[in-house]
């Protein structure tokens, strides 16, 4: 148990430091940020004055200890864009983005794991086989389409939902929060289905498959021998043995959606992270995008550092034969 | 593939011609089982209609979108199959705000995305193939490299790789040459960040084929590493590629559009059905909604029909892919 999370955390770190190379790579060899920051009058004393602030006539070992240090700290640097420091301006996104993965996240786990029960248990009904179509359907549309239609349908044609933005944020501590104000609830919704429906639909086929294979098991058929109700059966027997596989995809989905969620910001104009990253990209913000390549690969390899120890914690099975990993 | 069934009755004489290869085509298992699958056929039919399309744009497309001289600001979002009020052109499905035929942008959207499509899928193809066989051939500290990037590669969405490419290689092109490289630098990123599927497999495959008799035989007769690997493994374990080659096709095509949308991908000047599908959310409140509506539909329907012609193939062709 201890050698295998210890292999586990030292392969973490490696991947960690693979990307904080490359993430540092950027820094140093993409596009002349100069350049970009000082208009078509300058002159040369201007280039080497911003050269010398943003560190950049320093020798590539002393920049790339300069970068580990900071990034270590939390200090990205200065926005190349924005001309202020990237920890700050991430640290202002980093709420609306939390709070979006949050609700499409609770959206495609409750909805998920409900839909593929149903659709088990009423393997034959009409609506179990509607449901099943529609979502092969929303596998193949691709996200942005999805915003589009949804905005189409709740925002241009039924004027019910707004269609961009956060709506009125409150402040609690620091974090700028939608929860609390109607408009910020509302904001919430179309943006929330759209990041969460692919998730959903995954999650969906996931526990109807798992579900069917369980319900077939030989200790659900005693259950139903010993007269438990069906309800007994389907939720307390059946139900937690599919959980096993299933928190394993979600857990790997959950940094998806974070990463997913450039695509829905962007449609949906939210102003978090993502939306940040992807105008870094367009404007060759190298400091956003290296702070966002490290912070998101964080985020990655501890949600698969902790899926790997929570599906050696939940099945007992994987204890005993786990020497072999 | 070798087939085995009796020689076709209408080949004539004693010693039966060598058939040619589009007969031993038509008559093989696969042609049959493609002939009984009317999904697959009506997916193809499609895809092959679209290529077509595309290929063909410049004799098809009624107006030149891209030639500022034939356009018409007076012809500015006419509704697909009225008459303009001004100049009573008609134009099958409206234009948009310039007056571009919008039938027309998305003939020529269609050649960048399925260009784009295409190649990054070439290119990742040749460049996982090539991996995965050395991988999976030489073994050793090679192998466990190969196979090691592309474990951390796969820990990152495709997606997401594929706009950080992009975002760095952006940075590498001059200012005035990054419109024009906007597309190369898109196959490549695209290709990149898909090749791990292919030499996944590829090796996969090739550890099974490495120990077969014919290899060890090959490699008995002094045949070269690389000999062996190009000519007597790789024909052996290409339908797996083959099957994962037509789903990184909807797959890139979806990507393509996607960066295209965020505004990170095609360039306005060589607009793709990303793009066009940027362009037409500016128009989704005004009420002009065929400038967005037909270029979503020909990119749904394109990925629709290359997914389902995909999911065919895995079935045919049955490699043990799942």
């Amino acid at each position: 148990m201890l050698a295998f999370v210890l292999r586990r955390v030292f392969q973490s770190a490696i991947v960690l430091l693979v990307v904080g190379l490359v993430a540092f790579s950027m820094f140093r060899f993409v596009g002349d940020p100069v350049d970009n920051m000082l208009g078509q009058e300058r002159t040369q004393a201007d280039i080497e004055r911003l050269r010398a602030d943003l560190g950049l006539d320093q020798p590539f070992p002393v920049q790339y200890y300069k970068f580990l240090r900071g990034a270590v700290q939390g200090n990205f640097g200065v926005s190349y864009r924005q001309g202020r420091p990237v920890a700050t301006i991430i640290k202002e996104r980093a709420p609306a983005t939390l709070e979006l993965a949050a609700v499409s996240g609770a959206f495609a786990i409750l909805l998920g794991i409900g839909l593929g029960v149903f659709t088990a248990i009423r393997r034959r009904g009409i609506a179990a086989n509607v449901i099943m179509t529609l979502s092969l359907i929303g596998v193949s549309l691709p996200t942005f389409l999805i915003g589009i239609l949804l905005i189409y349908v709740f925002s241009v044609e039924l004027d019910l939902l707004p269609s961009f933005g956060r709506g009125d944020t409150v402040m609690v501590g620091g974090w700028s929060t939608g929860f609390l104000t109607q408009s910020g609830l509302l904001a919430l919704i179309l943006p929330g289905i759209t990041l969460g429906l692919y998730q959903m639909t995954l999650i969906m086929r996931l526990v109807r498959s798992e579900m069917l294979e369980v319900l077939r098991a030989d200790y659900i058929r005693f259950a139903r021998a010993r007269g438990l109700r069906d309800r007994a059966i389907n939720f307390r027997h059946a139900m937690k043995n599919t959980l096993v596989p299933v928190i394993t995809v979600t857990g790997l989905q959950l940094g998806s959606i974070i990463a997913f969620a450039i695509i829905t910001e962007t449609v949906f104009q939210w102003p978090g992270v993502g939306l940040l990253f992807i105008n870094a990209v367009q404007f060759v913000d190298i400091p956003v995008m290296a702070a966002y390549l490290m912070l998101i690969s964080v985020m990655f390899v501890a949600i698969n550092l902790v899926v790997d120890l929570l599906y050696f914690a939940i099945d007992p099975r994987l204890r005993v034969d786990g020497r072999t990993g | 593939m070798t087939d085995t069934r009796a020689p076709h009755p209408a080949t004539p004489g004693p010693t039966p011609a060598r058939r040619s290869r589009w007969t031993e085509f038509r008559q093989s298992d696969f042609m049959y089982a493609f002939l009984r699958a009317p999904v697959a056929i009506a997916a193809f039919g499609f895809v092959a209609l679209l290529v077509l399309g595309a290929v063909f744009a410049p004799l098809i497309a009624p107006h030149d979108p891209f030639n500022p001289a034939s356009l018409n600001l007076m012809n500015g979002f006419t509704a697909p199959g009225v008459p303009n009020a001004f100049t009573g052109d008609v134009f099958v499905l409206g234009t948009d705000d310039q007056g571009r035929d919008v039938f027309s942008t998305i003939l020529y959207g269609m050649r960048i995305s399925l260009f784009v499509g295409f190649a990054a899928v070439l290119f990742a193809m040749v460049l996982g193939v090539t991996l995965g066989l050395v991988a999976g051939y030489l073994g050793g500290w090679t192998e466990t490299l190969i196979m090691r990037i592309a474990d951390i590669q796969l820990t990152f969405p495709a997606i997401l790789v594929a706009m950080l490419i992009f975002g760095v290689a952006k940075g590498f092109t001059p200012v005035e040459y990054r419109d024009q490289m906007a597309i190369w630098v898109l196959i490549v990123a695209i290709g990149l960040s898909d090749w791990v599927q292919f030499a996944r497999v590829v090796r996969g495959a090739t550890l099974v084929e490495k120990n077969k008799e014919y290899v060890q035989a090959a490699r008995m007769i002094g045949r070269s590493k690389a000999a062996i690997m190009l000519r007597h493994v790789l024909p052996n374990i290409l339908s797996p590629v083959l099957v994962i080659a037509t789903i990184s096709l909807a797959l890139a095509i979806i990507a393509e559009a996607t960066l295209s949308f965020l505004g990170v991908g095609a360039p306005p000047t060589q607009p793709s059905l990303g793009t066009l599908i940027r362009i037409g959310q500016g128009f989704l409140f005004s009420g002009e909604w065929w400038i967005l509506f037909f270029p979503a539909a020909t990119l749904l329907a394109l990925a629709l029909s290359v997914n389902l012609l995909g999911d065919w193939l895995r079935d045919a062709l049955n490699p043990r892919l799942r």
